[in-house]
């Protein structure tokens, strides 16, 4: 992964509009946030291969970004976006790593299942 | 130590092991006794990645099952199995399904010592349920059959109620191979490895009795 590309992940995003995808969303402050810091409200979600197709995607922001999803019926969105990639299997895999490098939230979009 | 038959440790993620009992480990296969590690998982959901990142969401399993099996090379473990369930789900997954393949290993392998988590007290949901599946396999035995069953727990409240570790293991003699261990699972480990070197140099005095010494609780009924 590389930092975020403005203009490369609009267009990864423009691609994958209006067809069936697979979406992987996550959010996590790992499972030991409240064994190190017992005041620490532990919360996160996660979501593998929902199966959506959305009208049209945007990232906004100058970094972290958010990036939100248009459905024909609801949103998807993520923030504190920052790394990217297209990989071989032609995917696109957002990550939002903390000050440590940690992953904090990741956003995945792929025409074919996720493992 | 006492000499045991076969051990089988069952732990939920690629580096359970490094951390806990990979010394103990180490040491029952330089005596000679088969040891048998059910890794239920590839710590799909880790959330290190390298800083800067070089694995990704999709390429971390590939990689963590890669350390893993350099992990048990470490240690000297002949028998490494990979369960194939998800990082974060055992908990949600069907309890009697994860009991019967705790006890199914049970039966072919017989083991004299069963190593995992000690329920209650080992923080990650994964440790937890894994762990309450193996103490459910082992009290379904007749109670002589059943083998020892002794427990890593490192919950801040460990201690308070469970008292001190009735087992402490001094793996000095091994403790090169603990560290090749450490080292094998390098997306997790890597930012804290670094200053090892520095710190077996200076004889600090908390890390040696932390990587030399093992502690383990034997689980009561």
């Amino acid at each position: 992964m590389k930092p975020i590309d403005r203009t490369e992940v609009q267009n990864a995003i423009d691609s994958f509009a209006g067809q069936d995808v697979y979406l992987h969303l996550e959010t996590t402050n790992g499972a030991y946030a409240t064994h190190v810091d017992e005041a620490f409200f532990s919360a996160g979600a996660y979501i593998r291969n929902a199966f959506i197709q959305y009208e049209h995607g945007k990232i906004v922001g100058d970094g972290p970004y958010r990036i939100g999803l248009k459905l024909n019926i609801g949103w998807v969105y993520a923030e504190g976006v920052n790394h990217f990639e297209m990989d071989e299997q032609g995917r696109l895999l957002l990550a939002g790593l903390d000050f440590s490098g940690k992953l904090a939230v990741s956003m995945q979009l792929s025409p074919t299942p996720f493992e | 130590m006492e000499k045991e038959r076969h051990v089988l440790v069952i732990f939920p993620h690629p580096d359970d092991e490094a951390f806990s009992v990979s010394g103990t480990l180490a040491l029952h296969r330089e005596a000679g006794t088969p040891v048998t590690y059910l890794c239920l998982t590839l710590g799909e959901m880790g959330r290190n990645l390298g800083n800067p990142p070089f694995a990704t969401r999709e390429s971390l399993p590939k990689i963590r099952k890669k350390e893993l099996i350099d992990a048990a090379n470490a240690i000297g473990i002949q028998d490494l199995r990979m369960l194939g369930l998800r990082d974060k789900t055992i908990e949600f997954e069907d309890d009697e399904k994860l009991t019967s393949l705790f006890t199914d290993a049970i039966n072919e392998l017989n083991p004299s010592l069963i190593i995992t988590f000690y329920p209650g007290y080992s923080v990650h949901p994964d440790h937890e349920a894994t762990a309450r599946a193996v103490v459910r396999a082992v009290e379904r035995m007749e109670e002589k059959e059943r083998p020892k069953l002794h427990c890593v727990a490192f919950s801040n409240n460990c201690i308070d109620e469970l008292g001190q570790p009735d087992i402490v293991h001094d793996i000095t003699a091994v403790e090169e191979k603990k560290v090749a261990t450490f080292t094998a699972h390098r997306s997790q480990t890597e930012a804290m490895v670094i200053d090892w070197k520095e710190k077996f140099e200076n004889q600090d005095a908390d890390f040696l009795d932390w990587i030399r010494k093992e502690r383990l609780w034997t689980y009561k009924f």
